[in-house]
């Protein structure tokens, strides 16, 4: 891959003067994690290419609370929230991107009464306005014919009723959509959220991302198609689990597009 | 003395409905023991929520065969309770067929009431067959063990055993009218009680009269013993649907209500000039501090306890529960039905002291519901989505994670990991706030 990505930081745009089109909120699995680092980078290469206009907090970002809220801790969650919104208010942020739904859901939803309202939309609902404008254009490229099956991200689907950015993208990818037997309105959890992320499960007879993969498997897919870091991690692990790695791939609807267009 | 049978309906109506009532002052008062909660935003958007869940039947359909089924019953009972009004005035006035003089209008109301009254025989044996004889597992985990169960079957068994009656009083009639018995007059269309003639062959008058008075009784008395088993009963649905689709959370479903006790803190901690040592400000003081979170049905809202009493046990959240699925302790079902049982405990402990509480040295939190179940939940709303009366049982989880986390520092040890790492880092993960840019030189 091409390591000529730019990524302007708001301290440096506001230094110019200058405040960009649309605030890339990169989240700590987008910054931390190797794994949310390509689809990151990957997210960053189709802004590039489309010419959007963007900037990243860079080191004045920090966690949005959402671990801390699911898992029942308000105070730390506000102290995270309030923190942020300062820094965001004060670099006047208007519009917010993100390739996390947790981020997402917090951000857009838990935030505005804390004093922070922003437009805040997913990385496929900025990348399907892309396409909308003409600015960014798919082409089917190495997806062309395979079957690709999209795991819906709960903060994103049931929790924000969206649905339908991620599918649209990967149709214009000339794949082939195939949908689990549970998805939309009634998709599966990966096992990730509420916090579930960062502990071991409580005891039970199977693991939630295993059951989630079976589903996936049934519909013998090329790729495992994501919306959301901790998705991601957990249907790799899945698919790992079942020995189809080789196989099938899991990636973030961001890197079919970057992917099929070699970015 | 003809008067006689028209006090005792008089009476017998007056207790059923009287009592009735009282249980139902019952519920609303157990109710607001919660906490308040404003919920009567945007009324145009509520009725419409209430007219397409609860008498739209919008998402019973969702799973098809037990939607259609339900849909029966619930026409049919909505629908034969027009007849009920008539037995009603018959009963108090000493009349019959009050209705009569509608003529056509009324063969055409008889006939639909009978044969909606066969296909809610058919529905509630195919509800039976279901859950008795299919087994489906939803209806067969831990929590249906008991009362539960049997509840369920009783509900089925009334709603038969209230048709059969129904049918049996039109088809006597029937018979009496074609003799040109005396009262009976010829009125009503009996498409499917008419077939029931067999098995009045060759009964005199006499003896057609007692089984037709027999079933009018023991119908109106069923229907009104039926009416006060509500109460003892997940059949109250019925009823509460309608106030709880209406009382629903209209925002979205990944939105969790931010603590309004937190922010004041929080914002004083932030402010630069609050001064730490100031002596609190006398007109501020609220008394007692909040508690956070929830562990007990008082620390509920209004409206989570009024989805603990509306639950019908269904199961649907269960069955799509993620945690549930694959073998976790976890059951949103149970979650509502635990926290009803609390607060029915909580109402009978009032009910005995006179009127109020008296500590019991049990509560929500571990005397019902379990930490290990609280922690199994992934917070992915399948439960909220399946609920075909717009229940929340994950907001009552999250009220109780809360409890365990601020009052009682009792999270798992991996989450307090997790959250002395977003306190001191910003992120969930050990990493430095400085390296969080470094992605993009990898």
């Amino acid at each position: 891959m091409s390591e000529t990505i730019t990524v302007p930081t708001m301290a440096e745009m506001a230094a110019q003067g200058k405040s960009p089109e649309v605030l890339f909120w990169v989240g700590c699995a987008g910054s931390f994690d190797d794994r949310a680092k390509k689809i990151t980078k990957a997210f960053v290469k189709i802004l590039n290419k489309a010419g959007v206009d963007f900037a990243v907090l860079g080191t004045e970002e920090s966690c949005t609370g959402d671990p801390a809220k699911r898992a029942g801790n308000e105070f730390l969650f506000q102290m995270q929230a309030v923190t942020n919104i300062e820094v965001l208010n004060a670099y006047e942020i208007k519009k917010i991107v993100t390739a996390c739904p947790h981020c997402f859901n917090t951000i857009k939803n838990e935030y505005p009464q804390l004093g922070g309202e922003y437009e805040v939309v997913h990385h496929t609902q900025l990348l399907t306005s892309l396409l909308e404008e003409g600015r960014l254009q798919i082409e089917g490229g190495k997806f062309k014919g395979k079957r690709i099956t999209f795991h819906d991200p709960c903060y994103l689907g049931r929790a924000n009723n969206v649905y339908e950015a991620p599918r649209e993208l990967i149709r214009k990818l000339d794949a082939e959509l195939v949908e689990m037997k549970n998805c939309r309105k009634k998709g599966l959890c990966c096992g990730a959220g509420g916090a579930q992320m960062f502990k071991e499960s409580e005891p039970g007879n199977q693991e939630v991302n295993i059951k989630r993969t079976e589903q996936a498997l049934e519909t013998q897919p090329d790729v495992i198609a994501a919306g959301c870091p901790f998705c991601n991690t957990m249907m790799t692990d899945g698919v790992k689990n079942k020995e189809k790695e080789g196989a099938i791939e899991v990636l973030d609807v961001a890197e079919l597009i970057a992917n099929a267009e070699d970015l | 003395m003809s008067w006689i049978p028209q006090i005792i309906f008089a009476v017998i109506l007056f207790l059923g409905i009287a009592y009735f009532t009282r249980n139902i002052r019952k519920i609303v008062r157990n109710i607001k023991l919660g906490k308040k909660i404003d919920r009567t935003d945007n009324p145009g958007e509520r009725w419409k929520h209430m007219t397409r869940i609860a008498l739209g039947q919008q998402k019973m359909v969702v799973r098809p065969v037990a939607g259609l089924m339900h849909i029966i019953v619930y026409v049919g009972f909505i629908i034969i309770n027009i007849e009920v009004l008539e037995i009603i005035i018959d009963g108090l006035f000493g009349t019959h067929r009050i209705f009569a003089p509608l003529g056509s209008v009324y063969d055409f109301l008889i006939g639909s009431f009978e044969i909606l009254a066969l296909l809610v025989i058919v529905a509630v044996t195919v509800f039976w067959l279901r859950r008795n004889t299919l087994k489906l597992s939803r209806f067969w985990y831990p929590e249906m063990k008991g009362w539960p169960k049997k509840d369920a079957d009783y509900i089925l068994y009334f709603e038969l055993v209230l048709m059969v009656l129904f049918l049996t009083m039109n088809g006597a009639d029937y018979q009496l009218q074609q003799m040109g018995a005396d009262h009976y007059v010829q009125a009503g269309a009996f498409p499917v009680s008419q077939f029931l003639a067999p098995l009045f062959d060759g009964l005199t008058e006499g003896a057609l009269v007692i089984i037709e008075r027999t079933a009018w009784w023991l119908h109106i008395v069923g229907i009104l013993i039926f009416l006060n088993y509500l109460y003892y009963s997940k059949h109250l649905h019925i009823l509460l649907a309608f106030p709880n689709t209406w009382f629903a959370n209209l925002k979205p479903m990944g939105q969790f209500n931010n603590l309004e006790s937190v922010t004041k803190e929080v914002k004083l901690m932030m402010d630069p000039d609050a001064d730490p040592f100031a002596a609190p400000d006398p007109a501020e003081d609220e008394g007692e501090p909040e508690k956070f979170g929830a562990s007990d049905v008082m620390d509920l809202n209004q409206v989570q306890l009024l989805n603990a009493y509306t639950c019908t046990e269904c199961g649907r959240c269960t069955n799509e529960c993620p945690a549930s699925q694959t073998g976790k302790k976890l059951s949103p079902r149970k979650i509502m039905m635990d926290t009803r049982d609390r607060l029915e405990e909580v109402g009978k402990n009032i009910d005995s002291n006179n009127g109020e509480f008296v500590g019991d040295g049990k509560q929500l939190l571990g005397d019902y519901i379990t930490a290990e179940e609280l922690w199994a939940c992934t917070s992915c709303n399948a439960c909220v989505q399946a609920c075909p009366v717009s229940i929340n049982p994950l907001s009552i989880i999250m009220d109780m994670r809360r409890y365990l986390v601020m009052e009682q520092s009792a999270a798992p040890a991996e989450l307090n990991n997790m959250m002395s790492n977003v306190e001191n880092n910003g992120a969930p993960w050990p990493f430095n706030q400085m390296d969080r840019l470094n992605w993009k030189n990898d």
